[in-house]
């Protein structure tokens, strides 16, 4: 039976306190903190840090295609899941496609990643949903909305998770909406949406899963759904006749309302603690809902060292600065940078090194087994060996997986940008090669020579309608 | 490496602007004031000069750049870039043309006019330009304060040690560019200020960086019998004695090999140039120097790859004085790029300026009034380099001109 062969998650390293949101807007309280995206982070490089993790081990060659998922893709027109595909290796003949505009959209590339599976035009289909939703300034978006990412490997061998049936309900019912010209997600009145949204469709969808399947509440370990906000999520779990212990918690309190990708989050969580055997009901919600049973096998055991939610709960840092985070949103105006901007980067020369720069592909001599990067400002292609002068005899060598150690840094606050001091970094990878990369999700002070990083690919600017990615380097923290 | 250009050439003539933010000239402006200030010590008029080697990083397209303001009339101008090496680089090969035989006066000048960027430091940003734009290589400072975190940490200097080291650096080039006419930065600075200004790319402060000026200097470079003629009854002509470029390929970038604690093509030109020169011991042999340091620590790193210190030692011969203006081996005796200032195309003839006028006793021609003499006793050999681009991959130039027969 087809399924999930692997799974992986991804919560940025910054959090933001509810209290510290509602300090800078001089009201009391707050409940937990969301995860927050790094000024350079979006759901393009979301999707690929949580592919990251699934993928850890699996050949990305091996993978049929790429199914991203969200409701805040960087571009409207230009296929983000392609440059997802790219940067993580993915084949060239992989049939990629953006699952977009509702927040069903990760169940709904779940279940047509399976649905592939299952016809045979697709052995593994890499399954992602992230979202950076916005929440204006002072409201209450701003305080449920976190971000962060899932990833699933759906296939037919070494499944972990057996997927074993789904039902889905489509309403446009419109609690929250944004139309093409919206910055902020708009709202109808909370009651309607809840009353007669929230509160009943998804538990129609679960009711009729358990019917077409004939199965009951006690044949779940657990339950996974969205919810927009704990006791919301509570009650649903009620009306859909499930026991409070039945119910996975839903990161509300330590993410948030990741969107599209939170019943996925969700589920990642709920796999890291299951056992073979368990039955597992997955519910979404937006303008209808799907519901999906699973079940899990042995193979579960073999996955368990991804860092999925619980290890990325865990490796975080206090964003303590409301106003930091409104300049990371870009909120707020800002004062105009005294230095010119650039100009538009090449369509044409980004094109040209995509196969080489989006997937960090350096290459290794074959005449002497140097392995180098070549990273010159017009080109990545590497012609004549660093180490023995042999012209045009290498083999690919990508770097985009190694680890490596810190030869040297500064912090840049001359340079500008969103969130100064820029670091810089020279590194060495393990197993040979050598780069320069900026240095993220780092606290100063505890750079030092020698210290292990890890690669990872982000947004180096948006420019003239254009955003362009590059792999930066950050502290290894496992 | 058959040739040499050892006493082959000589400067009859030297002129440099003042550097600084010169907000009230341009580019043209410049020019004329460095070229006819040449041409006024050479004693020659415009048209004697055959042909002319005109550098600019960012300033200036063709030789028309030159030929335009002083009206030079059909002769053959080469613009040259090397980053900043460049003014450098065109001294070099206008040298060279004379060598050849090919031309008996010919000018070589540069220029940069920075200070119409509109930005404080040198132009560009957190942006790249157009390309594919898939690295970020950023500013200078934070690619020569990556040399500063890699030489503390391998010669086991504290922070607080390290940045006292190259404090002191800039505390010398202050107290010689107070005493200088033309310097952008006139003021000397207390330790004290050093230490405490911001950081610009940790751990390089404020003061740790060069200032970023307009200006121009020129030579009139000539064949050592017509030098001779020409300063009949003057200061005695000044030779080249040993000119050399080195290009590194970028290895700090590629290699692991490289150790961002020197800059490997400065010791690569260094030990070409001492060839040429025939010196065997640069920290006896040479008399004085200005090199690139367009930050504190460059200069200081510079020490060693010229073998004036002992590789991991330069920091007891900068605290002990040895660099200072009354010190053994003078460095940066106008205030080097720290207070002279860096327009980028005109450094490296600056540099050969301040050379030219202590090897000819005129220091103190352009000495702030009121100021002790800036004049050093008897040197033999001038030493000047620059270091166009970073670390990690430059454009080195290292030269050494002195008197006759030395």
């Amino acid at each position: 039976m087809a399924g999930i062969v692997s799974y992986g998650a991804y919560i940025p390293y910054y959090r933001l306190p509810r209290s510290v949101i509602n300090k800078a807007w001089g009201r009391g309280g707050g409940r937990g903190e969301k995860a927050v995206a790094g000024f350079d982070e979006d759901s393009i490089t979301m999707s690929i840090a949580a592919g990251l993790d699934c993928l850890k081990r699996t050949d990305p060659k091996t993978v049929d295609a790429l199914f991203l998922a969200t409701t805040t893709a960087p571009y409207k027109e230009r296929q983000n899941s392609t440059i997802a595909a790219t940067a993580l290796d993915l084949r060239r003949d992989a049939r990629n496609a953006d699952f977009a505009n509702c927040l069903r959209a990760g169940t709904t590339a779940l279940l047509s990643a399976l649905d592939a599976v299952n016809a045979g035009s697709l052995k593994s289909v890499l399954v992602t949903a992230a979202d950076t939703r916005l929440g204006g300034a002072s409201g209450e978006n701003e305080q449920a909305f976190g971000d962060g990412s899932a990833a699933f490997l759906l296939g037919n061998k070494g499944v972990a998770v057996e997927i074993e049936g789904s039902y889905t309900l489509s309403d446009d019912l419109a609690d929250y909406w944004r139309a093409h010209e919206d910055t902020f997600v708009r709202a109808w009145e909370d009651r309607f949406g809840r009353d007669e949204g929230y509160m009943k469709i998804p538990a129609e969808a679960a009711a009729g899963v358990m019917k077409k399947y004939n199965l009951a509440p006690k044949d779940f370990a657990k339950v996974c759904f969205y919810g927009a906000n704990s006791r919301a999520h509570a009650a649903l779990g009620g009306e859909m006749k499930f026991k409070p212990e039945q119910i996975q918690e839903p990161l509300l309190d330590t993410v948030g309302n990741t969107g599209a990708a939170l019943p996925l989050m969700i589920l990642v969580a709920a796999l890291e603690n299951a056992k073979a055997g368990d039955r597992i009901l997955l519910v979404s919600w937006g303008n209808g809902s799907d519901a999906i049973v699973l079940r899990v096998t042995e193979q579960i055991e073999k996955i368990r060292d991804r860092r999925g939610i619980k290890r990325h709960l865990d490796i975080k840092r206090t964003l303590d600065n409301y106003g930091r985070y409104l300049r990371w949103r870009e909120m707020v105006p800002l004062d105009p940078p005294t230095r010119h901007e650039g100009g538009l980067a090449s369509m044409a020369a980004q094109w040209r090194e995509h196969a080489t720069a989006l997937p960090l592909y350096g290459v290794k001599c074959k005449q002497c087994g140097t392995p180098q990067l070549f990273q010159s400002a017009s080109s990545t292609h590497a012609r004549i060996c660093l180490e023995c002068f042999a012209k045009d005899n290498f083999e690919p060598y990508r770097f985009a997986d190694k680890r490596a150690k810190l030869v040297s840094f500064s912090h840049d606050y001359l340079g500008g940008g969103i969130d100064p001091p820029t670091t810089a970094a020279i590194i060495d990878f393990d197993g040979g090669g050598r780069g320069a990369f900026n240095m993220v999700d780092r606290d100063p002070d505890e750079c030092q020579v020698g210290i292990g990083v890890e690669m990872t690919f982000r947004k180096l600017r948006y420019l003239l309608g254009s955003h362009t990615y590059v792999w930066k380097c950050k502290p290894v923290r496992d | 490496m058959s040739g040499s250009i050892k006493d082959r050439v000589a400067i009859a003539g030297m002129g440099c602007t003042r550097f600084g933010e010169r907000w009230d000239t341009g580019t043209n402006d410049l020019l004329v004031e460095a070229a006819y200030q040449a041409f006024e010590d050479a004693g020659i008029e415009p048209k004697d000069v055959e042909a002319a080697w005109l550098g600019t990083s960012s300033s200036g397209g063709t030789g028309m750049t030159l030929a335009e303001p002083l009206r030079l009339q059909y002769i053959p101008i080469t613009r040259v870039e090397n980053a900043c090496a460049t003014a450098s680089e065109a001294f070099r090969n206008a040298a060279y043309a004379v060598a050849a035989g090919i031309h008996d006066i010919v000018l070589a000048i540069g220029v940069e006019k920075f200070k119409d960027s509109g930005m404080s430091g040198m132009g560009g940003g957190g942006t790249d330009g157009p390309g594919h734009a898939m690295l970020s290589q950023g500013l200078p400072p934070r690619q020569f304060a990556m040399l500063a975190t890699t030489y503390f940490s391998r010669y086991g200097l504290s922070f607080e040690e390290g940045k006292h080291m190259i404090g002191r650096v800039s505390w010398k080039s202050h107290k010689n560019g107070a005493l200088t006419r033309n310097a952008h930065f006139q003021k000397e600075v207390s330790m004290e200020t050093i230490l405490n200004a911001p950081m610009i790319a940790w751990p390089l402060g404020l003061y740790d960086c060069c200032g970023v000026s307009d200006g121009a200097a020129a030579a009139i470079i000539t064949t050592p019998k017509i030098a001779k003629r020409l300063r009949k009854g003057k200061e005695p002509p000044v030779f080249a004695k040993a000119l050399q470029i080195a290009i590194s390929p970028r290895d700090g970038n590629y290699n692991s090999k490289y150790d961002w604690t020197h800059v490997e093509a400065t010791v690569r030109a260094a030990e070409r140039a001492y060839k040429e020169a025939g010196i065997t011991n640069p920290r006896e042999e040479i008399s004085m120097a200005e090199v690139h340091d367009c930050f504190s620590i460059t200069e200081a790193v510079t020490m060693e790859d010229l073998r004036f210190s002992p590789r991991g030692k330069v920091k007891d011969d900068i605290e002990s004085g040895r660099f200072d203006l009354d010190g053994a081996q003078p460095i940066q005796l106008d205030g080097g790029l720290k207070c002279f200032g860096h327009p980028v195309g005109a450094s490296g003839l600056r540099m050969m300026y301040e050379m030219y006028m202590q090897l000819q006793g005129r220091a103190d021609e352009v000495l702030n009034p009121g100021m002790p003499s800036r004049q050093i006793k008897n040197p033999k050999l001038g030493l000047t380099h620059n270091l166009g681009g970073s670390p990690d991959g430059c454009a080195i130039f290292v030269g050494i001109v002195g008197l006759e027969g030395v």
